[in-house]
């Protein structure tokens, strides 16, 4: 299984993918859209390619829930050990 | 006694013989639309790709409209509204229950008694309608079928809903298909899931209006992510299914026209089908905004008429919304 900082630096080569951010600038305490500027669209693409590389489900009702990183991260990890 | 009966027979290949289309004469702004909602012009182009959409006025009818764009289409194809057989029209704005619009806008071109009536697949009606066409042709069913696609849905938007104002808009394309020597119309792609029916619908049944206390229109309601999520990754497995069943891969591919949703799923389906550069992609929506059943003939039409695209190559449609339902074809441009 993943550790936390393999989820984060996936998650942050996602997001530099998706909306052009520096991978550096994912960090734990970041809020995806008053920090990063990741839009609600953008979010969704992040999580579908999240959703690919961790083998996990993120359903529509939680992306409202992950607003950090730090968040989905914790997320990404409790679907995989479950 | 049991007879035998004959089967029909037709050709065996068919083809998009002409496309046309009418765009409405009222320019409407973003500032325009941030008169009705509690938003920006960057927020509306970097959300949708939307700079400014058109509206109808009164006298450019769904009927109109699409009158306009047949005979454009006919013109081009060079087929008298006499020729056609059947008149397939996609839309979910002419707001009568019955008759359909089909038979009239068949009436007023003079393509009576063509078989006419109406397709309820919304933003997939025209990609419904070319299959149909295609199939009537290959069946001998009809010779000629003229296909269209045209919306008011500005008649059906609420303006003050700041998840879909900025979107709907108003528009006609159409299309002749008729026989050929060589395939021009590849096999289609389609389906629908009613699961998710509440992801873009209209907001109460008519009787469910006739019993409130002061009737209002029962507008158009999407639930934005999810269906940004449908549209954008789904939709781009349909559109490679489409390009597999074709015989085809996107190195085959001179122009993509996906249904002119939002600019973002364009640019996500785009990406998901790692088209090349080369590849002209519709962009339509920029300056038309959303037109459902109409989108698709409405971007072909102009691609060709500026020159980016030309008759002859070949293209991929994928057209997709409430139902939700979608379909998608390989087809080459008249």
């Amino acid at each position: 299984m993943a550790s936390t900082e393999e989820i984060r630096s996936g998650l942050a080569d996602i997001v530099n993918e998706v909306a052009g951010i520096p991978a550096d600038d994912v960090q734990l305490d970041k809020s995806f859209t008053d920090d990063l500027d990741v839009d609600s669209l953008s979010m969704v693409e992040v999580v579908v390619a999240a959703e690919e590389q961790f083998g996990v489900k993120i359903p529509d009702d939680e992306v409202k829930n992950l607003k950090t990183v730090g968040d989905a991260v914790a997320f990404i990890e409790n679907a995989s050990a479950a | 006694m049991t007879a035998k009966i004959a089967t029909a027979t037709g050709a065996q290949h068919a083809a998009l013989l002409g496309l046309g289309s009418y765009r409405p004469s009222r320019v409407v702004t973003n500032a325009e639309i941030c008169e009705h909602i509690d938003s920006t012009d960057e927020w509306i182009r970097t959300r949708s790709g939307i700079i400014e959409r058109r509206f109808s006025e009164p006298h450019e009818t769904v009927q109109m409209m699409s009158v306009a764009a047949s005979r454009t289409a006919l013109e081009r194809a060079d087929i008298h509204p006499a020729q056609i057989d059947c008149v397939l029209v996609a839309t979910v704005s002419h707001l009568w229950q019955t008759p359909a619009i089909a038979p009239l806008i068949s009436a007023e071109l003079g393509s009576t008694p063509a078989a006419a009536f109406d397709i309820s697949a919304a933003c997939a009606g025209f990609c419904y309608g070319v299959t149909m066409g295609a199939d009537m042709v290959r069946s001998g069913t009809a010779k000629y079928v003229l296909v269209i696609g045209v919306e008011r849905l500005s008649d059906i938007t609420d303006p003050t809903d700041r998840g879909t104002a900025f979107i709907f808009a108003d528009g006609a394309g159409a299309a002749v298909i008729g026989p050929s020597d060589v395939e021009g119309i590849g096999p289609v792609v389609w389906g629908a899931d009613g699961e998710k029916f509440d992801f873009i619908r209209q907001k109460q049944s008519w009787i469910d209006v006739l019993a409130l206390e002061r009737a209002v229109m029962p507008h158009l309601q999407m639930e934005g992510n999810p269906v940004f999520r449908w549209a954008s990754f789904e939709m781009a497995k349909v559109a490679q299914e489409a390009l597999d069943r074709a015989g085809l891969t996107v190195d085959d591919l001179d122009v993509f026209v996906p249904h002119q949703a939002n600019m973002r799923i364009t640019d996500a389906m785009a990406r998901a089908l790692k088209l090349p550069e080369r590849v002209v992609i519709a962009r339509d929506i920029a300056y038309q905004g959303n037109t459902s059943a109409a989108s698709v003939p409405l971007a072909a039409t102009a691609l060709l008429e500026s020159g980016e695209a030309k008759s002859g190559q070949t293209a991929l449609f994928i057209a997709f919304g409430a139902g939700l339902a979608y379909a998608a074809q390989v087809v080459t441009l008249p």
